[in-house]
């Protein structure tokens, strides 16, 4: 399955990333390369294999759902690039 | 004083030899005077540094002293530190100040050891030769032509130089471990879950994990014993109670069975890197080991499942970066779209945008079945080779990297060769497994590591392992030159 052009518009759509036409190029050869690594997993057969998503096959813990933080937004709101009074502004996105 | 172990410092500290602030101002002279060179740290604040010894002062007075107190630690800048820059080798993060601390950076203040600065790496963790940071990239002390490793080769740069005299690291891949052997010094990944990832940036959920970075695997335990331990705020962070990794350090090693795979000593395998680990096994076997070959037989397929699970983890944490709630923002949109793809493009590297395509591409529709389920179910196959083994061996034995460190800039274009740095180190992370690697030897008066991997939980026994191997020779001994 080999990735190209149009493959690398869609996912850097997906990703939120713009690509600039000279970027493009000199990416398709290496996800082409990278690609090619990943596909030497198509040569093992997996029927009736588990998937494993967590290194120790354990379950998620479930904890009471407390309030247990003040409120932080004095210390978070000044990290973002724009804010007014407790908001973060962001270009107007509703007409 | 370059070599103490950390027992020793914390002695001279309790004797008053020298206090806290003294030692914390040997190590931020070195600094000025070294890290021009190497670029091994990011920030550095001498009066946070300071005030922090000073506290740590009091505790020595006050006689509320432990194993750490007064030590200065230097951070790997993956670890949200209060106050404190924390970049993680970003663009995107250049001018973040976290707004907390991990729990990692908790752990220490707590026992008050002192953060002598937060240390370079490759962007996100995203490499192994530390030259995908934004803040350029990092040296390795003993030649500066050569890459430390990486992603944590700031920290690495740190200890083999002696810039600190402990330090931590991440490993999603080999990210403690390449370092440690290419920059000659005693690294630990320890078993995925055993330090909470609260506060620490993240790259691929499923594999990263924290770990310390020092001269010797002493030192190391005596790090374990702070960074370790349950925290319910990372929903990851395995339940079990707390272990004095120190204590098993003495433990005789006659008996000891070491499984060697054959696959970590075929193709690819640089043969002077081969004869310096023959010779550390020779010396278990005087120590008085049994050696055991064992085989590993989907190792190979270790690199192609790893770059499929990390991206595809990556691309979506890496997604909470929009330029809206932190972080860098483009200077220049039309609109809340073209500010996220602008944001994005220019506020992440190369590396991490690689990463975050082939993510994307592996969760695709069409794509998921055929790739990231595909990799989970050869991931559990990498596992069982594991498990098969530990019925077998004790430890596993073999190389950290297939080779010594490499030219800055020889891989830089190559993402394929880049990546086989990894290949005897990342089939642990996707098994979870705790494994070091302690300085072996050289080749051409460059260091090279012993990777040991034990099973789940057996940080105590790998550590009394290393330790045995450092009574009975001194490479972990051998600094730099030039650095002296």
């Amino acid at each position: 399955m080999a990735i190209g052009k149009k493959d690398i518009e869609k996912i850097a759509y997906l990703a939120r990333i713009n690509i600039s036409q000279e970027e493009s190029k000199k990416l398709e050869n290496k996800l082409i390369g990278i690609m090619s690594l990943i596909d030497k997993m198509q040569e093992v057969n997996t029927d009736n294999i588990e998937p494993m998503a967590h290194a120790l096959d354990v379950s998620q813990p479930l904890r009471e759902d407390e309030v247990i933080e003040s409120d932080l937004r004095k210390n978070i709101l000044p990290l973002a690039p724009e804010t007014e009074e407790c908001l973060f502004i962001v270009p107007q996105v509703i007409e | 004083m370059l070599n103490l172990s950390i027992q020793s410092l914390s002695s001279h500290l309790e004797k008053k030899t020298f206090s806290s602030v003294e030692l914390t101002q040997f190590y931020l002279e070195r600094i000025k005077q070294y890290n021009p060179s190497l670029n091994a740290f990011i920030s550095i604040d001498e009066a946070k540094s300071l005030s922090m010894a000073a506290n740590a002062d009091e505790l020595i007075t006050k006689g509320q002293k432990s194993a750490l107190t007064g030590i200065p630690v230097a951070q790997k800048d993956i670890f949200c530190s209060q106050g404190w820059p924390t970049t993680c080798g970003s663009k995107m993060l250049k001018n973040f100040i976290a707004p907390y601390d991990a729990m990692v950076i908790e752990k220490f203040n707590e026992v008050g050891a002192v953060n002598i600065g937060k240390t370079n790496m490759d962007e996100f963790a995203m490499g192994s030769s530390n030259e995908t940071s934004y803040f350029g990239p990092v040296k390795n002390p003993w030649d500066l032509d050569l890459v430390p490793g990486g992603s944590s080769g700031g920290s690495a740069s740190a200890i083999a130089a002696r810039l600190a005299p402990a330090a931590t690291g991440t490993d999603t891949g080999g990210s403690i471990r390449q370092p440690a052997s290419l920059c000659g010094f005693t690294g630990l990944k320890p078993t995925y879950g055993l330090v909470s990832r609260y506060g620490m940036i993240a790259f691929a959920s499923s594999l990263d994990q924290a770990g310390p970075m020092a001269i010797s695997a002493e030192d190391c335990a005596l790090l374990m014993n702070v960074m370790s331990g349950h925290d319910k705020r990372d929903s990851t962070s395995i339940q079990r109670d707390k272990e004095n990794y120190a204590s098993k350090l003495n433990s005789p090693i006659k008996g000891l069975k070491i499984g060697i795979p054959r696959e970590f000593f075929g193709e690819g395998l640089d043969s002077s890197v081969h004869n310096v680990i023959d010779s550390a096994i020779d010396e278990y076997k005087k120590l008085g080991a049994e050696i055991i070959e064992i085989s590993l037989p989907n190792n190979h397929l270790a690199i192609p499942v790893y770059y499929v699970i990390a991206p595809a983890e990556a691309s979506s944490n890496l997604s909470r970066y929009d330029g809206v709630r932190y972080g860098y923002r483009t200077k220049e949109y039309d609109d809340l779209m073209d500010m996220y793809f602008k944001t994005r493009q220019e506020g992440f590297g190369e590396e991490v945008k690689r990463r975050i395509l082939i993510g994307t591409y592996v969760l695709s529709a069409g794509y998921y079945d055929a790739y990231y389920l595909k990799a989970q179910k050869i991931r559990r196959l990498i596992s069982e080779d594991f498990t098969s083994a530990f019925k077998k061996c004790d430890v596993i034995m073999g190389p950290s990297a297939p080779s010594v460190a490499f030219n800055a800039g020889e891989k830089k274009e190559d993402p394929l060769a880049m990546y086989m740095q990894d290949i005897y180190t990342i089939s642990t992370n996707l098994a979870g497994l705790p494994a070091m690697s302690i300085p072996a030897g050289f080749v051409s008066n460059l260091p090279v590591g012993l990777q040991l991997i034990g099973n789940h939980f057996s940080e105590a026994k790998l550590l009394n392992i290393a330790h045995s191997f450092q009574q009975n020779t001194d490479w972990h001994l051998e600094s730099a030159k030039g650095f002296e």
